[in-house]
């Protein structure tokens, strides 16, 4: 069963439209490569699907219920968006922690406030909070950073940032985890590590959306990769098709310009 | 003797006026400045373009001036005579000031990057959530310099209530001058210094809470 269908996706910024018509599915426990130049539309389309984005036309199920219709406005009420987003975590390029919170607050912030809407709070509130706390706890020891769970963002390095960033998005249970170029804003030496991370959750079957630039990680953890240029997907297939065997003249181009360097 | 006392006096009832006029425009020019300053970044467009065209003609013209045009204006316009001057002068400064106010807010709101909103939308929460729990502070933390900045200058601002008659420490002070006593016009400055060294500690204790974190 597909966890997320993604048909017809389109998106119009005012004349320029950057994504022209993005079909593709993702089966549970499936890593999905995002990969192409920049400008191709892959960041856009992560956007769209986490609702950073309002879609200019096409539909996007989850679970192979209707989440999004460009033709229907009731689907675009704050309360709607709100819900629905929560399918999805999404980890920015540039981590955006928030600085005025411990990793360990910055995981359990967002969770506390949706607790607050349940009934269980009120009752029990404090053995709800405590629940989060422990979840939180070892979300980030999973990461590998129990010892800094009191650590305000700005004492932390970029990798171990990003690092606490994945665990935040884990900690809402999304169906699918969308990855923004997650190491493009980090110095060499600590893109390891954030990969390690993705790496594991690819092992442990963890359905993903990774935009990268790196085409050897992609290779490696990935299920399926989409080759998108100018706003359409032009190849897609296994890692080993995508790879080794491109069919198409861009495809061919892209990787040949990347491997070269 | 008994004239240094009756001067000290005069000068501390007068300085009283200082200080109410203080407190109670912080009090108001504070919350006022934030509902502004929403006014000022608000989508609707008539609305941002009037409160836009308020904050001009406030901060384009001297305080003095609206002074007496809050004194006199409601009298001229509508009949119904400003009888209290002290009034007159809060209601000129609370509208002065937060339409200064207003503008480092803007500032300070508009300089949080785009990421602290999305992160907080992806995670679920609703934009009031993201204001008050992820970007009111870091906001806070980057205007404490220019509000404090303001809350100094207000302080000696408020001798300007002087123009309409309230009879703050200067004005005070200068019936002395009247009988040929000068002393007591200059110590006038001693409170002002002692009030700015005050606020000047409280601001960076203020400042010095906020820096555990970086924003």
């Amino acid at each position: 069963m597909a966890v997320l269908e993604v048909k017809g996706i389109k998106k119009n910024f005012d004349e320029l439209q950057v994504l022209k018509g993005i079909d593709f599915s993702l089966e549970k426990g499936e890593a999905l490569a995002l990969i192409g130049a920049s400008g191709s539309g892959k960041t856009t389309l992560l956007r769209c699907l986490n609702f950073l984005e309002t879609p200019t036309r096409g539909q996007i199920y989850v679970n192979e219920k209707l989440i999004y219709d460009a033709s229907n406005p009731s689907m675009l009420s704050e309360r709607e968006i709100r819900r629905n987003r929560l399918h999805f975590g999404l980890v920015f390029q540039s981590f955006n922690l928030f600085p005025q919170y411990t990793a360990l607050q910055n995981l359990t912030l967002a969770k506390e406030l949706l607790a607050r809407e349940t009934p269980e709070y009120k009752k029990n509130r404090k053995d709800v909070l405590d629940q989060i706390k422990t979840e939180g706890e070892a979300l980030l020891a999973s990461v590998g950073l129990s010892d800094k769970l009191d650590f305000y963002p700005h004492q932390l390095s970029g990798g171990q940032q990003q690092r606490v960033a994945i665990a935040r998005a884990l900690m809402l249970q999304p169906d699918i985890l969308c990855f923004d170029e997650p190491t493009s804003a980090l110095d060499p030496e600590l893109t390891g590590e954030v990969l390690r991370v993705i790496r594991g959750l690819a092992e442990k079957r963890t359905t993903m959306v990774i935009v990268t630039h790196e085409m050897k990680f992609a290779r490696d953890v990935s299920d399926q990769v989409l080759f998108m240029d100018k706003g359409v997907v032009v190849e897609r297939g296994t890692p080993a098709d995508v790879f080794e065997h491109p069919q198409e003249e861009r495809t061919k181009q892209f990787l040949e310009r990347y491997f070269e360097e | 003797m008994d004239a240094v006392l009756n001067a000290i006096t005069s000068l501390n009832e007068g300085f009283l006026f200082n200080l109410q006029l203080f407190g109670i425009t912080l009090l108001l020019a504070i919350p006022l400045g934030l509902v502004i300053a929403l006014g000022s970044m608000s989508k609707f467009l008539p609305l941002k373009w009037l409160t836009k065209t308020f904050v001009w003609i406030i901060r384009g013209t001297p305080l003095m001036l609206q002074l007496f045009v809050v004194l006199y204006g409601p009298g001229i316009l509508f009949d119904i005579p400003m009888s209290n001057r002290f009034l007159a002068a809060e209601v000129a400064f609370v509208i002065n000031y937060a339409c200064y106010f207003s503008e480092i807010y803007r500032g300070g709101i508009e300089s949080i990057p785009k990421g602290q909103y999305e992160a907080g939308a992806v995670l679920g929460m609703t934009r009031t959530q993201v204001f008050f729990k992820v970007v009111l502070l870091q906001v806070v933390k980057r205007i404490t310099p220019a509000m404090g900045n303001e809350v100094i200058t207000l302080t000696k601002d408020t001798s300007l209530a002087r123009v309409i008659g309230v009879t703050e420490i200067i004005m005070s002070a200068e019936r002395f001058t009247k009988q040929g006593l000068i002393w007591p016009l200059f110590s006038t400055g001693l409170y002002f210094l002692v009030m700015n060294g005050i606020l000047t500690v409280l601001l960076s204790r203020i400042e010095k809470k906020m820096d555990y974190f970086k924003a």
